[in-house]
């Protein structure tokens, strides 16, 4: 008879929201139970599975864990390009385990924000950023806009838990008290749920964004300026009007801002609108994360670093370029000749020209899962799922940082582990390289 | 068991009146020890520090190195590492970014490279404490630790509106815990909540918080007491309201007087020391004297300075309404993060010029602060690091401070309206070297309850700094010869010989746990993590941690 | 096999619900790679251009171009001239590598040639 276990107060990782009020069941190591989960929730706790193969294996074939890290640490200090990308969906603590094997072999360290959030993490480099964490959303917020992104499917509970239903102190009547705009491209699942929908045309963010900046600062305007937009002058001026004479305001932005054309462009905009409008009330802008830890990952990237995300440590110390040492354009341009890939499928969702690159050069990846990326890596780790195995630190979207607790352990090793491995092999070789010369 | 000699140097340990006697100092396992009886008994290792001079390893009280606030700064400022000499990896040592805001190794290497041991980050939102374990643990060669921002939280404002000084006094006890917090900070206490309530500020201390039925100077007073209570090593750290506003120095002695007697440490004061009045630029003016005249009859208080250096840096401040209003006097990028229930935060770039007159005024009174207290003891070495300049100018400060002339010249080249509004250049105090080592260790240590710090007797830990003696104040402060952390030799010449160790300091105040039932309530209708997840488990402690104990202060 | 001109459309390439759930089972699984292999089309687009749903459509950048079936969105998601794509190997291989400085190749509003291709082979 298997062990029948509750886990209270559990932590989802699937997305950004980090739910940590999940009660899970486990049996033995399955999840029969995830009560308090999402749609998404359920099928990340429900479906998990453990892989059945090896932990290890080297160009396809079984090997030992200490193999295979020989292995792993040999093709990192040879390599005179290496990158080490992905993170976003460990633990903290393997986390900085990456970045030091990074700095080591003076590889490029990037993360998976650099293909979601990373233009959002530019432009707060150019005008800052006025936010809150989710909490005083939920107390205080009166006026919610969703820009660029679809929470009904990427974030099932952000609704619920933090931005439009909770009663808050300052909005007793949750939903009632609040005004929730979407403004998007498509007419999403998300839009049903919305008081005010506004869909503009595809690639006119920045351009309603500015002309709300416009109208918060009370300029005068040509309806005929907005013909392209998709939506009209007196709709915009409705809407900054209710930004002005809101208690306390609040703009979600997804990868509709991020990921289109104008992309840090964009985004500025959205963070320049939301500043502008603390000259009248309480106005804040965050970015809708997208994988369960991708916030820590810029965090610890930065402490560590000092910069957020695509830092090249090849010269001895870090330095910052978008563009130049993001990983698609390192791939792309065939400049890197190493690479180590953690929690992350480039072969699955990268641009085509990056994935023939990193088909042709050796590489080690770290993953719970079989995925397009593991399966052509030169090293592959089978590697403990974190919030379901193994324990850890993650942040949340707003920077919150948040424990997991395991559910069952797993045959298979913990990213942390691994890393901590090739941690330890990497500075062995380098010492001895450093002794003989 | 290992046992180290340091031979021959010129010892300066002001708590034990030791002023540049040559004297051997003995270390067993990282503790500083007294001979041992045995002559038998020889030591593995000697260091001669013939001609040198030695002080306890420097104890920074007030600065901002670890958490949330200080990582939005460095996402933020690209810029600022780019100007900047990066730290360049070895075998032995990790790489970072250095410029206002460094990055995790790269700050406690450079920390320990200038001499200092330990470190208190100023101001973490209980909810971001996990975040400043986790930097704390990869911010190596220090002791440190951090205060717990306090002064907004709305359970605390509810306690003291209701006259319930015993909840109050639970609340504070778990929430150190909860967080492993060293102290408790109050910054702007209640305005950051006005701010975060609409807009706006509070400016009086008897002008109501909001929804709250209390008042500046009630928080001040309940939680002041609540430290006293508690028998925290550190009284109530104190950022008062109105920072950076002219006229703020009225607000400034109010505050020290609504204490009445209650310890406190009054921070950056040389931000809170402004004459004139908030709008009028031209009237401008040093208040410091009559604040200073105030500390120096009232042994119930001390400060550190927050000294202004000249040239860029980063504003970074629990006093979010503070951070709007740097904003709209730069212009530039401005951060505002607020965190539920607790806090507020704004980061500004700022650059202090010498030929503004509020910028140079700004730097002679933190210089006078340093000069018009009479005890040294009771004022410490700040820049408010990295707000009024990075922690590497105090080196720069030690010279102004040992040197009338050294400070005439530059007093000679900075807005020249400064000469009316300040007494500098009047003041001919010198420090002597025994004073230094009072504002940069032994007093910083006395004022945060580390008994184990600041000096060299027996039962001291075996933070120590030996300096190569020189004329050039600076100089030497800049590079001391070897720096000891524990008893190892942690940096040599500048040289990082040992990348790790440090521990995190904390206190674990006792308390009612009947209160926790009305704590959780709260917390369960507000909050949006679990009650559970709250509390930082000892596995965020770095090397293990050290708690220190409440109510032993003798 | 009758082949349609060419018409430009916007693709914007995105998250989905059942994209999210079917991962975490496998991603080679039939449920993945069905969400993430499919194209939708506004009902009114289909109608003018005689697509059924499940019939082949390619679409084609300047990077690349796939053959993939479609299904209608659901009434009033998409305007017409737009198509939508759960976001994964097919979309990725219409996207282009310039990051225009930014790490971020554009992978939503892109531009593609679009044109029926007709039903699947094994109909």
């Amino acid at each position: 008879m298997t062990e029948l276990k509750v886990v209270a107060n559990a932590t989802c990782t699937f997305c950004g929201c980090v739910c940590d009020d999940i009660e899970l069941t486990v049996e033995g190591d399955h999840i029969t139970k995830a009560k308090n989960a999402c749609v998404l929730g359920k099928a990340w706790f429900l479906n998990h599975h453990v892989e059945p193969g090896p932990s290890a294996r080297i160009r396809g074939k079984e090997v030992s864990l200490e193999e295979a890290m020989d292995e792993a640490a040999r093709i990192l200090t040879d390599a005179k390009f290496p990158i080490v990308y992905g993170l976003s969906d460990t633990t903290c603590e393997a986390q900085r385990v990456a970045v030091a094997i990074a700095d080591w072999v003076g590889a490029c360290i990037d993360t998976t924000t650099s293909v979601c959030h990373g233009p959002s993490g530019m432009a707060f480099q150019g005008v800052g950023e006025v936010t809150c964490s989710l909490g005083e959303v939920k107390n205080r917020a009166d006026l919610v806009i969703f820009w660029g992104c679809n929470p009904a499917e990427s974030h099932p509970r952000h609704w619920t838990r933090y931005s439009t239903m909770p009663k808050g102190l300052f909005v007793p009547r949750g939903r009632k008290d609040r005004t929730v705009v979407l403004v998007d491209v498509r007419k999403t699942k998300s839009a049903p749920a919305a008081d005010i929908f506004l869909q503009i045309r595809p690639r006119m963010d920045f351009e309603v964004l500015w002309v709300l900046r416009a109208l918060v600062k009370g300029l005068k305007l040509d309806p005929a300026d907005l013909a392209d937009t998709g939506v009209s002058l007196q709709q915009l001026e409705d809407l900054a009007g209710k930004m002005k004479s809101c208690k306390f305001g609040v703009l979600f932005f997804g990868m509709g801002l991020s990921m289109t054309r104008g992309k840090h462009l964009n985004v500025e905009a959205a963070l320049a609108l939301t500043r502008d409008l603390n000259d009248f009330t309480r106005f804040y802008a965050a970015p809708m994360r997208g994988h369960g830890n991708v916030t820590g990952a810029d965090n610890v990237v930065s402490w560590q670093t000092g910069y957020p995300f695509g830092v090249h440590l090849g010269k001895g110390f870090p330095r910052f370029n978008p563009g130049e040492f993001t990983t698609t354009d390192t791939l792309a341009r065939k400049e890197a000749d190493a690479a180590m890939i953690i929690a992350s499928d480039p072969m699955g969702n990268f641009s085509q020209a990056a994935r023939d690159h990193l088909g042709t050069i050796p590489y080690i990846a770290l993953d719970p899962k079989e995925t397009a990326t593991t399966a052509a890596a030169t090293v592959a780790f089978t590697t403990a799922t974190y919030g379901i195995n193994v324990p850890g630190t993650v942040y949340r979207m707003d920077d919150v940082p948040i424990p997991l607790r395991a559910a069952f352990d797993s045959p298979h090793p913990s990213d942390e582990l691994v890393l901590r491995g090739i941690e330890k092999r990497v500075r062995a070789l380098q010492r001895a390289s450093a002794a003989a010369r | 068991m290992t046992l180290l000699k340091i031979s021959g140097g010129k010892v300066v340990d002001p708590v034990h009146g030791i002023k540049g006697e040559v004297l051997d100092l003995w270390i067993r396992d990282g503790v500083i020890i007294a001979k041992p009886a045995n002559p038998e008994e020889t030591p593995d290792k000697v260091i001669d520090a013939s001609g040198r001079l030695i002080m306890a390893g420097g104890v920074d009280m007030h600065c901002h190195i670890a958490g949330p606030k200080v990582n939005l700064a460095r996402k933020m400022r690209p810029e600022d590492k780019r100007n900047a000499r990066p730290v360049q990896r070895t075998l032995l040592t990790r790489s970072g970014t250095g410029g206002s805001v460094p990055s995790t190794f790269a700050t406690g290497y450079l920390y320990a490279g200038l001499g200092y041991t330990t470190a208190f980050d100023a101001a973490v939102p209980p909810l971001g404490a996990r975040h400043a374990h986790e930097e704390l643990q990869d911010t190596p060669l220090l002791d440190k630790g951090f205060y717990v921002l306090m002064g907004n939280n709305h359970y605390a404002l509810k306690q003291i509106a209701a006259n319930e000084p015993g909840r109050l006094r639970d609340f504070t006890a778990w929430l150190l815990q909860a967080s492993k917090g060293y102290a408790i900070k109050l910054v702007n206490p209640g305005g950051v909540e006005v701010w975060k309530s609409g807009g706006g500020n509070i400016h009086e201390l008897d002008e109501q918080v909001g929804h709250f039925s209390c008042t500046p100077r009630q928080i001040i007073q309940g939680l002041a007491q609540t430290a006293m209570d508690l028998e925290l090593p550190h009284p109530v750290h104190v950022h008062c309201n109105n920072l950076g506003l002219p006229g703020n120095w009225r607000t400034t002695l109010a505050t020290m007087e609504a204490l009445e007697g209650r310890r406190a440490h009054l921070t950056h004061v040389q931000f809170h020391s402004y004459g004139g009045e908030p709008d009028r630029q031209d009237l401008f003016s040093s208040k410091t004297l009559e604040l200073a005249e105030y500390v120096n009859d009232h042994p119930n208080l001390t400060v550190d300075v927050g000294q202004v250096l000249f040239g860029n840096t980063t504003s970074m401040t629990g006093d979010g309404p503070l951070g709007y209003y740097l904003h709209k006097v730069t212009g530039g990028k401005w951060t505002n993060a607020d965190t539920e229930m607790e806090a507020g935060c704004g980061i500004v770039p700022v650059t202090y010029r010498e030929k503004s007159f509020v910028n140079a005024l700004q730097w002679a009174i933190g210089l006078e602060w340093y000069l018009l207290v009479k005890d040294p003891w009771r004022v410490a070495m700040s820049t408010d690091h990295p707000n009024g300049g990075s922690f590497l100018a105090y080196p720069q400060i030690i010279q102004l401070l040992m040197d009338r002339n050294c400070r005439r010249e530059v007093l000679k080249r900075v807005n020249p309206r400064v000469l009316e509004r300040s007494q500098l250049w009047d003041l001919d105090r010198e420090y002597s070297l025994e004073e230094i080592a009072i504002i940069t260790r032994a007093g910083p240590a006395r004022c945060l309850g580390l008994k184990n710090k600041g000096h060299l007797g027996p039962g001291a830990d075996a933070d120590i700094t030996i300096y190569n003696e020189s004329a050039d104040i600076r100089a030497m402060f800049e590079m001391p010869w070897k720096v000891i952390k524990d008893g190892v030799v942690v940096v040599d010449q500048g040289e990082i010989r040992e990348a790790e160790g440090g521990r995190t300091y904390y206190v674990h105040p006792e308390f009612d746990s009947a209160g926790v039932n009305d704590i959780q309530k709260w917390f369960e209708s507000f909050y949006t993590i679990q009650f559970a997840n709250y509390p930082v488990g000892e596995e965020y402690l770095a090397g293990g941690g050290v708690r220190s104990s409440c109510g032993s202060r003798s | 096999m009758e082949k349609k001109a060419e018409e430009l459309f916007i693709l914007i390439a995105g998250r989905s619900t059942r994209q999210g759930t079917s991962m975490n089972e496998s991603k080679f699984g039939k449920d993945y790679t069905e969400e993430i292999g499919t194209v939708q089309v506004c009902p009114e687009d289909m109608n003018r251009l005689a697509i059924s749903p499940g019939d082949l459509v390619r679409l084609r950048t300047g990077q690349g171009a796939i053959e993939i079936p479609c299904v209608a969105a659901r009434d009033g998601e998409l305007p017409p001239g737009m198509l939508f794509m759960a976001y994964g190997h097919y979309s990725s291989q219409l996207m282009g590598s310039d990051t225009h400085g930014t790490g971020m190749p554009s992978s939503k509003g892109l531009d593609v040639y679009f044109s029926r291709i007709g039903p699947p082979v094994s109909a």
